[in-house]
This record gives C-alpha cells, sequence and structure tokens, in this order.
C-alpha cells in the first residue's frame, strides 16, 4: 500500500517541527490554558476565572457570557440581567476582532477531540464517510432557535456537545464523556471532520460575528504555491482557501471566509511560506506587483 | 409508459435536494429534542431550585448553566446536574436529605446569578420559596407514636412560624399529648433542614415542590366562622335560634357539657334506668 506523504511532511523537513507546528502548539497551549484558568479555583482554590463558558466571572469583577446561549434564551422567551448582556457584549466583541470561529480553534474543547479525529484519519489513511453539507450547520443553527421558542426553554443546552463537555470538565462530567466519545468516533469513522465543520451550531453563531474581522489570513506569496495541496488537507474548512490562494491577479490575498477559524494550520504547513496573518485589508505592495511582473517578463 | 422530458437545470436540481435534506434533517432533529425536552424538563420531586428560583419553566428559559450560583454556595449545598443525572443537565439543584440550604441571610446564590434565572428581587431569604415542608410519613413520624422527638421543630430556622407542634389528645393512651408538627405554607422557605434533620433513615418530613406539596381551596370557599369575624355578626340573616326537642329540665350546652339537668327532680327511680333493672338481677343472686 502506498500511502501520500502527511500533510506538512515537506515543511516539517524545510523549517523544522517546531516552526512548523507553532500555531498549532500555540492553539493548544492557549485551549488547555483557559481550561487551567477555569480549573485553577475547583481544583486548588485559586480562582481566576468562576463558572464555566457558558458564563463567568473573572477576578469577581468581569463578567463574560456567551452570545449564543444569550441568544437562545431570548429566543425562549427571557430578558436576561445586565451582567449577563454586558458579558456577552464584551464576547462577542472580542470574536467580532479576531474573527468570530477563533472560538472553535483556539478555545473550545472539542476542537482537540475532532483534531485528534481527524489526525488519525490521516495517520492510518481513512477515507471517506458521510457528507453532510456545510451549510447543515446553519439549518441546525435556525433549529435551535425555532425548538426554544416553540418550548421556550433551551432546548439545544440539553445535549450541546461544547458546553456539556466544557461544563463537564469544571463541574463533574457525569455522562459527558460519551459525548467526547461520540464525536471522536463520529468524525473519525462516519463524517470526516463532520461536526465541527458541518454540524455545529455553536460553530455556526460564531462564523456570523466573521463577517468584518480585522483579523485574517492572507496567501501572500500565492505566486509560490506549489500546488501541493498541504493546506486543502490540514484545513478544517478548505473552502475558505481557493478565493485567496487561486485568484486572479487583481483579487485579493486575503481569506474572507467567515468560517476561517484563523488557526493558522495552513501557515504551519506550507513549506513554501505562502500564508501570513495580516489584517483584512492587506494589498500586496506595489513594489512586489512589479517584482511579480517583472518575473513573469523575464 | 409515456415519457416526457423535463427542462431541468441539473446542479439547480441538486442544490434544492441537498437544501431540502438539511432541512429536514434539522426539523427532524429538532423535532426530537422538543420530544425528549418534555419528558425530562419535569423536575424530579426531590430535586430543589435555589432560592428565588423562577417557576420551573421560566427557569428553564434563564439559566445558562454556568455554574456560579454553585460556586457562591458556602455550604457546597448547590450543584449543577450532570449529564445522566435525573435532574435536566446543566441546571443547579439541592437535595436537601444530603445538604439542605443554610438560608444565608445575603443570599449569595442569587447575587452571583448573572440571568435573572434566581431572582435578584429576592433580597429576605426567609421569603423565599424552594419549595415546602410536608410530613408526608405519619405512621413513622415519632410524634405522631406519642414521642417527643421534636427535631424537624427545632431545627426550622423558622421555628413556631413555619413548623409549630399542636398539641392534640393521645386516644391510644387516653391521658398523654400528641405534639403534631404541623407546617405553616406561609412561612416555610422549603430549606430542607427538616428532612436533613429527621432522625429515621427514611425522612418523615420531605421537602417537595409547592405544586406537590399544598393543595388548594376552591377560590369560592368561604369559612363562615371567619367571615362571620370580619363582618362583626353573622352573615346569615336572621340567625334563628336554634330549636331543641329537649325533656322537661334539661338543656344542651354548646360547650362540650351537652345536656344537662337543670335541677334533680325526686322520682321513686335512679337517676340511671340501669341501676332500675339491674337491682332485681343482683336480688334474685
Amino acid at each position: 500500500m502506498t500511502v501520500a506523504l502527511r500533510p506538512g511532511y515537506e515543511a516539517i523537513q524545510l523549517k523544522g517541527w517546531l516552526k512548523a507546528h507553532q500555531w498549532l502548539l500555540l492553539r493548544r497551549l492557549t485551549q488547555v490554558s483557559v481550561l487551567a484558568l477555569f480549573l485553577s479555583g475547583p481544583l486548588f482554590g485559586f480562582w481566576i476565572i468562576k463558572g464555566n463558558i457558558a458564563s463567568s466571572l473573572t477576578l469577581e469583577v468581569l463578567p463574560l457570557s456567551d452570545p449564543y446561549l444569550l441568544t437562545q434564551s431570548l429566543f425562549a422567551g427571557h430578558w436576561p440581567e445586565t451582567s449577563l448582556v454586558i458579558g456577552a457584549l464584551i464576547i462577542t466583541a472580542f470574536y467580532f476582532l479576531v474573527g468570530g470561529r477563533v472560538y472553535c480553534g483556539w478555545i473550545c474543547p472539542v476542537n482537540m477531540i475532532t483534531d485528534f479525529s481527524a489526525w488519525l484519519r490521516t495517520r492510518f489513511n481513512i477515507k471517506g464517510g458521510a457528507q453532510f453539507g456545510r451549510e447543515s450547520r446553519y439549518w441546525l443553527l435556525a433549529m435551535t432557535f425555532i425548538t426554544a421558542t416553540i418550548s421556550g426553554a433551551m432546548v439545544w443546552e440539553m445535549v450541546n456537545p461544547v458546553t456539556v463537555i466544557y461544563r463537564g470538565l469544571i463541574f463533574g462530567m457525569g455522562l459527558a464523556w460519551l459525548v467526547m466519545l461520540a464525536l471522536f468516533l463520529f468524525d473519525l469513522f462516519i463524517a470526516p471532520r463532520g461536526w465541527c465543520s458541518h454540524l455545529c451550531p455553536m460553530g455556526a453563531f460564531y462564523s456570523l460575528l466573521a463577517r468584518y474581522t480585522p483579523v485574517r489570513i492572507s496567501a501572500v506569496k500565492r505566486e509560490a504555491c506549489n500546488d501541493c495541496m498541504d493546506c486543502y488537507a490540514i484545513c478544517p474548512e478548505p473552502q475558505v482557501i481557493p478565493p485567496a490562494l487561486k485568484g486572479t491577479d487583481k483579487s485579493s490575498h486575503v481569506i474572507t471566509g467567515i468560517n476561517c477559524s484563523n488557526c493558522g494550520r495552513c501557515i504551519d504547513v506550507c513549506s513554501k511560506d505562502v500564508f501570513k496573518f495580516t489584517t483584512r485589508f492587506y494589498k500586496p505592495t506595489d513594489s512586489s506587483n512589479t517584482f511579480k511582473q517583472s518575473e513573469v517578463l523575464s | 409508459m409515456a415519457r416526457i422530458k423535463l427542462k431541468v437545470d441539473p446542479s439547480r436540481r441538486r442544490f434544492l435536494l441537498r437544501t431540502a435534506g438539511q432541512a429536514c434533517g434539522a426539523a427532524l432533529l429538532g423535532m426530537g429534542l422538543l420530544t425528549l425536552s418534555r419528558q425530562s424538563h419535569s423536575l424530579p420531586a426531590e430535586a430543589i431550585r435555589p432560592p428565588g428560583a423562577l417557576a420551573e419553566k421560566d427557569f428553564l428559559s434563564a439559566c445558562v448553566r454556568c455554574g456560579l450560583c454553585v460556586r457562591d454556595c458556602p455550604y457546597d449545598t448547590l450543584k449543577l446536574a450532570e449529564l445522566g443525572d435525573n435532574v435536566l443537565t446543566g441546571t443547579p439543584y439541592f437535595t436537601a436529605r444530603n445538604i439542605p440550604c443554610e438560608m444565608c441571610e445575603d443570599i449569595p446564590c442569587v447575587v452571583a446569578c448573572p440571568t435573572g434565572a434566581l431572582d435578584k428581587s429576592l433580597t429576605d431569604i426567609n421569603e423565599s420559596r424552594m419549595g415546602l415542608a410536608a410530613l408526608v410519613d405519619q405512621e413513622n413520624c415519632l410524634n405522631f407514636h406519642g414521642l417527643r422527638c421534636d427535631v424537624c421543630y427545632r431545627v426550622c430556622p423558622l421555628i413556631n412560624k413555619a413548623i409549630s407542634l399542636q398539641a392534640q389528645h393521645n386516644p391510644r393512651t387516653g391521658k398523654h399529648t400528641l405534639f403534631i408538627p404541623v407546617v405553616h405554607s406561609d412561612a416555610c422557605t422549603g430549606c430542607g433542614k427538616c428532612e436533613y434533620a429527621c432522625v429515621l433513615p427514611e425522612a418523615a418530613i420531605k421537602v417537595l415542590p409547592t405544586r406537590l406539596a399544598k393543595g388548594a381551596a376552591a377560590e369560592h370557599y368561604r369559612l363562615g366562622w371567619e367571615e362571620k369575624q370580619k363582618a362583626g355578626k353573622p352573615l346569615v340573616t336572621p340567625d334563628t335560634e336554634h330549636q331543641y326537642n329537649l325533656p322537661e329540665g334539661y338543656r344542651y350546652e354548646h360547650g362540650g357539657e351537652g345536656l344537662i339537668k337543670e335541677k334533680d327532680e325526686t322520682t321513686p327511680f335512679g337517676s340511671n334506668p340501669l341501676d332500675t333493672l339491674n337491682k332485681h338481677q343482683e336480688q334474685s343472686k
């Protein structure tokens, strides 16, 4: 059996393992650190953040709340108190700036589970599986609001894996282990990148905050692309890449797809250093344009 | 079979089919969730919501399950339901028999709640109504046996208001008193200290959701004696005097003495007719 080299192989050879995993490592560090901030209180009595990702209080002053839960609550017919609204506004503003689905890539614990499934899929060359359209998540998002309206309760929160798992880690797992296992197996054997990239309504909600996000990745050296396809293979939302990478000369180099989670894995795995964190207003300078043209002409 | 050629754009057809599939999938999942929620949204009777909790239906639209109330509970009374518990996952509750509510004066759980699921208008913990204590097992309650256990009464934070002891005749011994613990719904907060303290292996007094613990009189019911007192006069007019068909020389006393002989009239017989009858029996022996 011949197996294609794993995405990033060339980058590791060229840049070294550490450089070819820097954004991944930074992301894991962030995910674990945020969880540690929540856990230091219950585990060691050293309270930094109290609560869980649904709503929390940092250092007894700063309220932070999940805008998705707030929205569900509104649909269920409850107008929450000011502290929840303020907390949700702060979080909304934050993800508006850094990119909505940064939540998925940098905070959400489910990301580690589904990334592991995806890694195993590549590692053991597991191909195929059920395909759900990527728009499914928006239908599910609508469903969570409609069911909240009909029942007058946050029905989705009975099963929402993100909040169930995060709360489980901090307040006691119960059967939440099963939810983790279910997501892992679902992504591994049933649908590739099934949950986070196709179905999760929470991710869908956060993607809506990314419409005008200033922090974006750009294919700044797209002319250097050698079509190795590693970025497509590693990206959980590869549909966001082509407009920036394969655009015509005049088109933008910026990845503006709202489902890009700014995870930076494309930067890691590219052996040609095509990608870079930029702002959404990135434009190649004239000098590089002329350089490019001269290169083409010569 | 005749066939006609339909003018269909295959890509448009694919798009419509895919969209229909996604919408139907989401709808089916939603219907499943709604059915599931109907079944799981009823709170089990032994799970008590924190003080100030909105009515269960409103509570479930408000609580985001963040656990801040749990964290600020100084007695570790409150818990967030874990997935698989019989309480709706993630929502706060306590079990009185394990750890009851200590009724903190500053009500930190309510202060901590960011959503209003625990109502901030509750500032006096004595006004909270987490549930209602009910002496559910009169067969095993020691006080009903005539003992002076009184533990539920003694531990009640609102002693003599939420639970009082009502003296009753003990018909078993004929000469003792039963001290019956009586819960008063106008004062009981449902903190559960009585249930926690009950000395029996299974508590005879339990905190239940008010809907289970309390009946309700029909709205049009009035207690005649109260109405009479309020009005200061009988409300049924005319309040006719009751007529008794009593033997001459007798009257009837309402306070409990019953039939009273006005004056001792001399007769050839004793006052008890049985004595007259039995006299002959004794003589014949």
